[in-house]
């Protein structure tokens, strides 16, 4: 009689996908669709990319630079002489790693501050809330940016950091930082409003310890939320990523291409009237930003019952039958 | 069980209005001084309104609430102020049921291990086949038949009813000595409330329970409760066999209880002479006893402080129209002095009145109802220092005495409050 | 006598006074995921001038549902058929902006749980000059002053306490605000949905008591919502009992409380449990689901004197007691009343049921 208890809050979530009609459904779709493309270029990207993400021979013939697309360079090549649509693909695999890497890493810090802080309350909670809201407040990049300057070289020998590269896992920690505030917020007003409920109270009636009580009462109850939350925090992640390579922080050039780092390079492109050093990269980040952003907001959709409620549709209510008809016809 | 003053005191934040000014925020004395005796095997309810701290009490005995004050035993032992990890063995004996049966169930929970959780819990559940033998007991006792066809719901599923039947099957499961129910049927319709009564009927028998039965309607409590305590306010005013409640009350809280209760009898009406007023503010309970600004047959010992005589200035006014209550309305200063309570009361004229004018004032309030019991706790009325003061009889808190087969905190039960109040009016000048 | 393939006119009282509000044919349903809740499904009711109403039914029956149609206050994605007649007008169909002007001086509403329709900012003084204001912009403020101290007064509220907020007020004393707003614009329907259900017992009986005076001061139609019995018998003139989104019975309520005619009424009467209850008695099963509610007679699955034909045709509204020659007021939905001349043979054999299991009960 040990096994855990089924997730209340996003369970039936197959059915509430089937129940969802017209528009909710489809953005979930398009935006699994997307993301799941991205996904795969990510996994597959040595079969998928023609090309290294820092190739620039091929037979010992050096590639052209900044050549426009053609048949041998897709999306054209960089003053580097790398070619541009490896550099994306490649670059989806960082930003897929980075991404999960860093809201795994949030949500395992996040959600059980937020447990415990909104369970235990007093000056714990209070402690806990005054830190979370400094790093809210602070400008996300900002501290993204300082995060990333400090861990620079500190991580290489870290264990992720031989399958991933210390340069992932450093803008990985990065963007952590700046998102825990949220999930430990989300996860800690729901304990709050959780714990009153009677089921609680009865659950210590019971005589449950304290890690029971949130660990089974409380726990599947306020964490409906997060998968919305963690998908959109995807979709900002990228953003982040980006803004950091934009710069010239977090990952080196040497250790895996990057899609802000690669528009970085592009802006002297755009005078000689280069394009597609800086589109390729760009639609990348836009395209996987929505489909995170769809995939969140489908399931907010989904998941949220009063926003569901508006498409209801009315009923018609049929002529009144007399009762003689009705004899007729039972 | 045996409860002796016990007392449990939430403390309250004052408005921020008070906390700027610097008062102190005040505590709730939700449980203020209950005593009283548990058997084994009896059903005793606990009856009052909102604020009367029944809910509290019940809290309290578990342990789910700590008391501030006094000693609860269960079979000799003192549980008061143990904590939680003493505490916890006993709570395989001491369970409780609570009023809402859509909020009791864990939502993440199906019914099978939601009733499974106290055994798991507690460490006695044996093997997975052990546990789910008894969870299917508890349920077949509780009347959720076949047990299959519950297990695996979840709450939501289920109706009100059946719910609180799990509920039910989750306290017993561990085979409790006492049951403390919190209002289990208020929240269920009519054609429910009978069954789901009839179930801890016949759990009490088969189990061998003791029940606390918390109620504020006092017709589903007749029907179910061997001893009945009636709460206002934090105390118990009456305590007595169920029979005796019912068929001879005594505290006039009880009276009028009983008489409120609404009758499916179309030839009865609403009964007209109820007290007046509502349970007061539990942070500045009333002096004295909490009962006497609303009892119909307060006397001169009961209580009597300056916030009945705004009370009773209110009321006449609210009968007035308007022009008449400006014109009485001007004359008088401020009103809030009387809020502060005490023995004695002040009521300044505003300028440009007088001190005369604010004593006719009081004496038409008298004239309206003379026999009002406010008036025998008056000890005198003068015109001092430019205002008319109000000054009162001497209060009494009630204390416990025997009257019939029941105890009463009430003062007209009490032989030496009966003769305070005989010397008191002695010493009143008429008039 | 009916003729069949229409349906009896509800029995009208000797009264003279004619219906202020009259309902007919009203059918509102929810929209949901599948198929449509049926909340109302055929009722008919009037309201007379002065005479209080008693709505009652168990949850899920449809009562409030039916208070809130009659006010056109149904949320959106609720289907409304019917007829519901004020003053000459079918309020159903209009629009919310022709009902507003309606709601308030005609037409007023008492919920239940008062402090979420008070707003805590707002003085109570404000509260009600403004709606004064919105229904009655060409009073002066002095005389909307007098006439709000003077709906208060009516209900206990001392002047004193006038331009206080709502949160130094206790829960019986918002609601008796609640009732002075909404009595201060002098409606000549008011419907009160479950008023006194979160009060405690005295402070119930101290607002009935207020409510009954209404009768006699105020020459307010009076709509009663409330699951308990008890206190529509204290104070109503009339009563109708509603199950699965019908009226099953209406009548005086004298009448009705001592001589029952419907099997569910008299069945909620033994259910109810007072002081003078000596036994414990329920109704077996639970109520209907009011998607899919049994057919014909709605509560044949759970009556004690169910019939063949209770379970075939519907039942036709009749004045009680018609099958036995009497001429009583009131009407009810039974077969047991039913016109002998439209139960077909063998339809009065008792009918034949599986024991409800246990586990369909509620």
């Amino acid at each position: 009689m040990a096994h855990m208890p089924k997730f209340a809050g996003i369970r039936r979530l197959g059915a509430r996908i089937q129940e969802a009609k017209g528009a909710p459904r489809w953005i979930l779709y398009v935006g699994i669709g997307i993301v799941v493309f991205f996904v795969i270029l990510a996994i597959f990207a040595p079969l998928i990319a023609p090309y290294g993400f820092d190739q620039v021979t091929s037979d010992g013939v050096r590639f052209p630079k900044q050549a426009p697309p053609s048949s041998e360079h897709l999306f054209g090549t960089t003053v580097q002489s790398t070619d541009v649509l490896s550099r994306t693909i490649w670059g989806a695999r960082t930003a897929i790693e980075v991404v999960v890497l860093s809201v795994i890493f949030s949500i395992a810090i996040g959600v059980p501050l937020g447990l415990f802080s909104g369970y235990v309350g007093g000056k714990l909670d209070r402690g806990l809330v005054l830190i979370m809201d400094a790093l809210f407040a602070f400008p996300y990049l900002l501290l993204a940016i300082v995060v990333a300057f400090l861990l620079t070289d500190k991580l290489n020998d870290f264990f992720l950091s031989n399958l991933f590269g210390a340069g992932i896992v450093t803008a990985a920690v990065a963007i952590t930082v700046v998102y825990i505030p949220q999930y430990f917020r989300v996860v800690r007003n729901h304990v709050i409003s959780v714990r009153e409920e009677p089921y609680v109270e009865a659950a210590r009636a019971l005589g449950a310890k304290r890690r029971t009580v949130i660990g089974r009462y409380i726990f599947y109850n306020v964490i409906q939320n997060v998968p919305a939350l963690a998908t959109l925090n995807a979709a900002d992640a990228i953003l982040t990523l980006a803004a950091l390579g934009f710069l010239g922080y977090g990952i080196q050039p040497t250790e895996a291409a990057e899609w802000g780092y690669d528009i970085s390079r592009a802006i002297d492109d755009v005078g000689a009237g280069i394009w597609w050093t800086g589109v390729f990269p760009g639609m990348a980040i836009v395209l996987l930003v929505t489909g995170f952003t769809l995939v969140g907001e489908g399931l907010n959709d989904v998941l949220n019952p009063l926003i569901r409620y508006r498409r209801i549709r009315k009923p018609k209510i049929p002529a009144e039958k007399v009762p003689a008809e009705q004899e007729a016809s039972s | 069980m045996e409860v002796r003053d016990l007392r449990t005191l939430y403390s309250v934040r004052g408005s921020f209005m008070d906390r700027l000014r610097g008062r102190e925020s005040g505590s709730v004395k939700a449980v203020d001084g209950v005593s009283f005796d548990l058997q084994r095997g009896e059903v005793l309810g606990l009856v009052g309104e909102s604020g009367s701290g029944k809910t509290t009490l019940g809290r309290t005995l578990l342990g789910l609430v700590e008391a501030s004050d006094g000693s609860v035993k269960l079979d000799g032992q003192e549980i008061a102020g143990l904590g939680e990890g003493a505490f916890r063995p006993l709570r395989r004996r001491l369970q409780i049921v609570f009023q809402d049966p859509h909020a009791s169930l864990n939502p993440a929970m199906t019914i099978g291990e939601a009733v499974a959780d106290p055994l798991r819990i507690h460490g006695i559940a044996g093997n997975r086949d052990q546990a789910r033998t008894r969870v299917a007991g508890a349920l077949e006792r509780v009347g959720l038949q076949p047990a299959q066809q519950f297990m695996d719901k979840y709450p939501t599923d289920l109706s009100g009813g059946q719910k609180q039947r799990a509920v039910l099957a989750r306290a017993i499961i561990l085979d409790p000595d006492v049951l403390i129910a919190d209002e289990p049927v208020s929240m269920l319709d009519m054609s429910v409330r009978a069954k789901i009564l009839e179930l801890m009927i016949d759990l009490k028998r088969e189990l061998d329970l003791t029940y606390v039965y918390i109620t504020h309607d006092l017709a589903t409590a007749k029907y179910f409760c061997d001893r009945i305590a009636i709460m206002y306010l934090g105390k118990i005013v009456e305590i007595g066999p169920a029979e005796e409640i019912y068929d001879d009350p005594k505290h006039p809280y009880t009276v009028a209880l009983l008489r409120a209760i609404p009758e499916p009898d179309p030839t009865r009406s609403v009964p007209r002479d109820l007290p007046r007023g509502e349970v007061p503010d539990a942070v500045m309970p009333p002096l004295g006893c909490s009962f006497h600004p609303r009892c119909p047959r307060a006397f001169e010992v009961c209580g009597w402080e300056s916030r009945d005589l705004r009370t009773l200035l209110e009321a006449r006014w609210t009968k007035m129209p308007e022009p008449e209550y400006r014109a009485e309305r001007d004359v008088i200063g401020s009103l809030d002095e009387l809020d502060v309570p005490g023995i004695s009361a002040r009521l300044e004229p505003a300028s440009g009145h007088t001190a005369a004018e604010v004593s006719e004032i009081i004496e038409r309030l008298r004239a309206d109802a003379p026999e009002d019991p406010f008036w025998k706790g008056v000890a005198e009325i003068g015109e001092e220092g430019g205002g008319v003061a109000v000054r009162f009889h001497d209060n009494l808190e009630p204390r416990d005495v025997p009257a019939g087969g029941s105890r009463l905190q009430c003062h007209l039960y009490d032989d030496e409050a009966l003769a305070a109040a005989e010397a008191a009016r002695k010493r009143t000048p008429e008039g | 006598m009916s003729e069949p393939g229409t349906r009896a006119e509800p029995a009208a009282p000797d009264s003279p006074s004619e219906a202020v509000l009259s309902v007919r044919g009203l059918r509102a349903w929810y929209g949901t995921m599948g198929d449509p809740v049926r909340a109302v499904d055929g009722v008919s009711l009037d309201l007379r001038a002065g005479e209080t109403v008693g709505l009652v039914g168990e949850s899920g029956c449809g009562k409030s549902t039916l208070g809130r149609a009659m006010m056109g206050l149904l949320p959106e994605g609720t289907a409304v058929a019917g007829e519901v007649r004020y003053r000459g007008r079918d309020l159903v169909g209009l629009s919310d902006s022709e009902l507003r002007p309606l709601r308030g001086p005609d037409l007023g509403l008492v919920f239940q749980e008062p402090m979420t329709r008070l707003d805590p900012l707002v003085t109570i003084e404000d509260h009600f000059l403004e709606a004064l204001r919105a229904h009655e912009s060409d009073t002066d403020t002095d005389e909307m002053r007098r006439r709000s101290l003077a709906a208060l007064a009516g209900m206990g509220i001392p002047p004193t306490r006038f331009k206080q907020f709502p949160h130094e007020f206790s829960g019986g004393m918002r609601q008796r605000i609640m009732i002075a707003l909404a009595l201060v614009l002098n409606p000549k329907v008011v419907i009160a949905d479950e008023p006194t259900t979160a009060l405690d017992v005295i402070v119930e009986a101290q607002i009935l008591q207020i409510l009954a005076d209404l009768r006699r001061n105020f020459d307010a139609a009076l709509l009663l919502i409330t699951h308990n019995l008890g206190i529509v018998a204290e104070t109503c003139d009339r009563v109708a009992v509603m199950y699965a989104g019908q009226i099953v019975e209406e009548g005086n309520a004298r009448e009705v409380f001592t001589e029952p005619a419907h099997p569910y009424t008299r069945e909620l009467l033994r259910s109810t449990i007072s002081l003078s209850t000596t036994g414990l008695h329920y109704i077996p099963g639970a109520p209907p689901s009011l998607v899919d509610p049994p057919n014909a007679c709605r509560f044949h699955p759970r009556c004690p004197n169910a019939m063949q034909v209770c379970a075939q045709k519907d039942p036709i509204e009749m004045p009680p007691g018609a099958e036995a020659g009497e001429q009583r007021e009131g009407r009810v939905l039974c077969w047991l009343h039913g016109p002998a001349d439209e139960i077909p043979p063998g339809g009065e054999r008792p009918l034949e049921r599986e024991e409800i299991a246990l586990a369909e009960e509620a």
